[in-house]
């Protein structure tokens, strides 16, 4: 055995010269310069982004850049932003967070990208901050409403765009207690920053009503165990904190059941008219038929943004003229709306960065609270806070699933500081003039 | 081992130049060959394809290690991602935790844990075979993920762990990009454990996986502990998933179960049929496909502009397509391709010699 132990000492020699130093020291490099303007020429601006087009997160979610890239295809066509065309790339990540590390890279290295705009998903995108910010480039508008993003002291160059989570389980924490009193509540949420996030808020206001919890995770689309353990529990208000595909197998699994809770669906996957198409969906692919309207009606959400269905809305009437002009064909649902919100909300952070944008302009636009939109309540941009929407409304969907206000709009913040109603203007599509000089 | 004989056996064709050296040193010459050629096409190509290069390396010892229990000892495994999830997790909470750990005692490690954890596989897939092994190592691949949702808070659940590991000395910041660096790390641990699996795979272990392949019965008659032999190439094919698992932790700074989904086993068996089964050069081929035709398909996707129905989708479909047409045409993958195109070109050059002769 005497070639085995050369080979073993050969092995370990040459592993050992790879590296002297502890794998996990902190490295001396610190953020590069930030006042580049890689990806920013004289006609045009090269942004990127990571999207589920593929796998578990893909129902749904895969709508939110063609929302969006037809809102930069309306401000090219109207001229680009100060006189530059907006270039968006859309690399599809299936969820997959090794997949999100390599695509990333590849518009940051190769695609020499200005910023990442709406990069989505919590499990995918956490493992490109680091990167991000150490490179220096932008990381706006992170489709995701954890808490990770508004951390401007480690991440600086990284902002949210959603309600976060915890904001959002305190808003419907106090609503289920407001008017479900004395009921028994379950949690059935997915496993990561989305369930811990949103617990903290909502055990500030339901702990002692809640019965069970129980966490999916977006490998395993088998959720009839979950729901037989909260039916078993006896829990008759269901939070579920799912993406949209894990909604609508909730709902689906709880029906085969005989199980009839009344949900509460946070924003990320509480969409109608998404929710209507993946009911028949997967319903379909199980070999039955189902009334989606019927198993959607009473469902309780939870939103930030008008719905589309509220066409009096004048953010609303303005992006459905974008979407009859450009994506006809595509169904307009809140998904499509939210992906269109958020490449508005980008291009106007790049107009307010100036003629002459550079990565730490668009960052200083960013926090200087100057954006104002669609949204029904503001963003909370700042220098010392990096966090999107700071509230939301709560909603029940009717009969002919379009969606009624039961709640108006509130604020409040991540810790626990108390609900407030807000009832701010919104600055209209007009006053915010996008376009032209 | 009977590496060290002074001469090659009687009646094989002698080769000049190489007669004396023994096979191991040989290996090694051509892993610091081959390591030279890395180092120069990392230098000529930009950070990102140094990237692509180094998915290559991680993925050749995955593919490697499988192909040494399937190829070689007829064993199939449709779980062989399990190992990579063990090996990438070693590393990733190595990193986390025990931040003075050098780079290359968490490899090692990793490629141990993925070895222990090939170790239990292999005792319970010796008893099985053939479907039956098929199903049990793919309840591996299924099973294994969730147990991030079971130890949610060491593990981190969905959301896996993330970490940046810093492994380039500090007197080569501002000359080697990180990435680069990276790529030689990855493609020298590579080369070190190819160098391991080529002397097994031509040594004596190797002679008995295949002769547990090609026939058990007259394996165990002539001596050969057939249960233990499995277990062991299950074991070697193991330590080569979890260093791959921890390479791969290592150079995209993230472990999580989203990652070592079925598809990612099923994908790398796929690779092992595509470069040609029981070639450790197929191994390499395979690795190439898995990681380019992706990639390929991807850009021509984009190029086309396509709608976006048809292009998320027409990456896989061009994979399967390859793989159909690789298998039809050639049975043994690329690698018994590239045989038979020398086989053809020395049987041409043969009876062009023959012609001038008479």
């Amino acid at each position: 055995m005497r070639t085995t132990r050369t080979v073993a000492g050969i092995a370990v020699l040459a592993l050992a010269l790879s590296a002297c130093g502890g794998a996990g020291e902190s490295d001396t490099s610190g953020t590069q310069a930030a006042d580049s303007a890689v990806g920013v020429t004289k006609d045009s601006v090269v942004i990127g982004t990571h999207q589920p087009l593929t796998g578990p997160a893909a129902p749904g979610y895969s709508k939110i850049s063609v929302g969006a890239r037809a809102v930069f295809q309306s401000i090219n066509d109207g001229g680009g932003i100060n006189g530059r065309k907006i270039d968006y790339k859309v690399e599809d990540d299936g969820y997959n967070p090794t997949k999100t590390v390599e695509v990333v890279k590849k518009l940051v290295l190769q695609d020499k990208v200005f910023a990442i705009v709406g990069g989505l998903g919590t499990p995918t995108h956490s493992k490109v901050v680091d990167y991000l910010n150490t490179e220096g480039v932008p990381d706006l508008l992170v489709s995701s409403g954890a808490l990770a993003w508004d951390n401007p002291q480690k991440a600086p160059m990284t902002f949210g765009y959603q309600l976060d989570y915890t904001r959002e389980g305190k808003i419907q924490g106090k609503y289920i207690k407001d008017t479900f009193a004395g009921k028994k509540v379950g949690y059935f949420t997915q496993n990561d920053d989305v369930g811990r996030d949103t617990q903290a808020g909502l055990d500030q206001f339901i702990k002692d009503q809640t019965v069970a919890k129980q966490g999916y995770d977006s490998a395993n689309t088998d959720v009839t165990p979950q729901l037989s353990a909260l039916k078993a529990a006896g829990a008759e208000v269901v939070v579920c904190e799912c993406i949209p595909a894990f909604t609508a197998l909730s709902i689906l699994a709880a029906a085969k059941i005989g199980y009839k809770p009344q949900f509460v669906v946070s924003s990320i996957g509480a969409d109608p008219a998404t929710l209507s198409g993946l009911l028949q969906d997967f319903a379909k692919r199980g070999g039955a038929s189902v009334s989606s309207a019927q198993l959607l009606n009473g469902l309780i959400g939870t939103g930030y943004l008008p719905d589309v269905a509220q066409t009096s809305d004048p953010w609303v009437a303005y992006f459905k003229g974008i979407h009859d002009k450009y994506i006809p064909k595509e169904q307009l649902t809140n998904t499509l709306f939210y992906g269109m919100v958020l490449a508005y909300t980008f291009a106007q952070a790049l107009k307010a960065s100036g003629p002459d944008p550079t990565r730490q302009k668009i960052v200083e636009a960013m926090s200087s609270g100057s954006l104002k939109g669609p949204g029904l309540t503001p963003f909370g941009f700042s220098k010392d806070s990096h966090s999107g929407y700071t509230g939301g409304y709560v909603f029940k969907i009717n009969p002919d699933t379009t969606t009624t206000v039961i709640q108006q709009p509130a604020v409040t913040d991540r810790g626990t500081g108390a609900i407030t109603p807000y009832s701010g203007e919104r600055a209209t599509p007009d006053q915010v003039n996008l376009l032209g000089k | 081992m009977r590496t060290s004989l002074p001469e090659a056996p009687a009646g094989s064709p002698a080769r000049p130049g190489n007669r004396r050296l023994p096979p191991l040193v040989l290996h090694i010459l051509a892993a610091l060959g081959a390591l030279a050629v890395i180092v120069v096409l990392t230098l000529v190509t930009d950070e990102f394809t140094n990237l692509r290069i180094a998915t290559v390396g991680y993925y050749l010892i995955a593919v490697a290690g499988l192909t040494l229990l399937t190829g070689l000892t007829g064993q199939v495994s449709l779980g062989h991602g399990a190992f990579m999830f063990i090996g990438a997790y070693t590393v990733a909470l190595l990193v986390r935790r025990v931040p003075a750990f050098p780079l290359w005692a968490d490899l090692l490690l990793a490629a141990a844990a993925g070895g222990l954890g090939g170790l239990l596989a292999g005792a319970a897939a010796a008893r099985l075979r053939g479907p039956y092994l098929a199903g049990a190592t793919l309840a591996l691949a299924v099973g294994l993920p969730a147990l991030t949702r079971r130890f949610q808070d060491f593990l981190g659940g969905s959301n896996g762990l993330s970490f940046t590991v810093h492994s380039r000395p500090a007197g080569l910041a501002g000359v080697v990009p990180e990435l680069r660096w990276q790529t030689w790390i990855v493609w020298l641990s590579v080369l070190v454990a190819l160098v391991f699996v080529v002397n097994i795979v031509r040594g004596k272990l190797g002679r008995t996986f295949r002769a547990v392949r090609d026939d058990e019965v007259a394996a165990a008659l002539s001596g050969i502990h057939v249960g233990r032999t499995k277990i062991l190439a299950f074991l070697v094919s193991a330590v080569c998933g979890g260093l791959a698992g921890g390479l791969q932790a290592y150079l995209l700074g993230t472990a999580a179960p989203g990652s070592f989904t079925p598809a990612l086993s099923l994908s790398l068996l796929a690779a092992v049929v595509l470069g040609g089964l029981g070639s450790l050069w197929g191994a390499l081929w395979g690795a190439i496909a898995l990681v380019y035709f992706q990639a390929w398909s991807e850009d021509l996707a984009d190029a086309l502009h396509l709608n976006t129905d048809v292009a998320n989708n027409l990456p896989l479909a061009v994979y399967g397509v390859i793989l159909i047409v690789v298998v039809l045409a050639f049975p043994r993958g690329i690698q018994g391709g590239f045989q038979r195109l020398r086989g053809l070109l020395r049987r041409t050059a043969e009876k062009k010699e023959n012609h001038e002769n008479h």
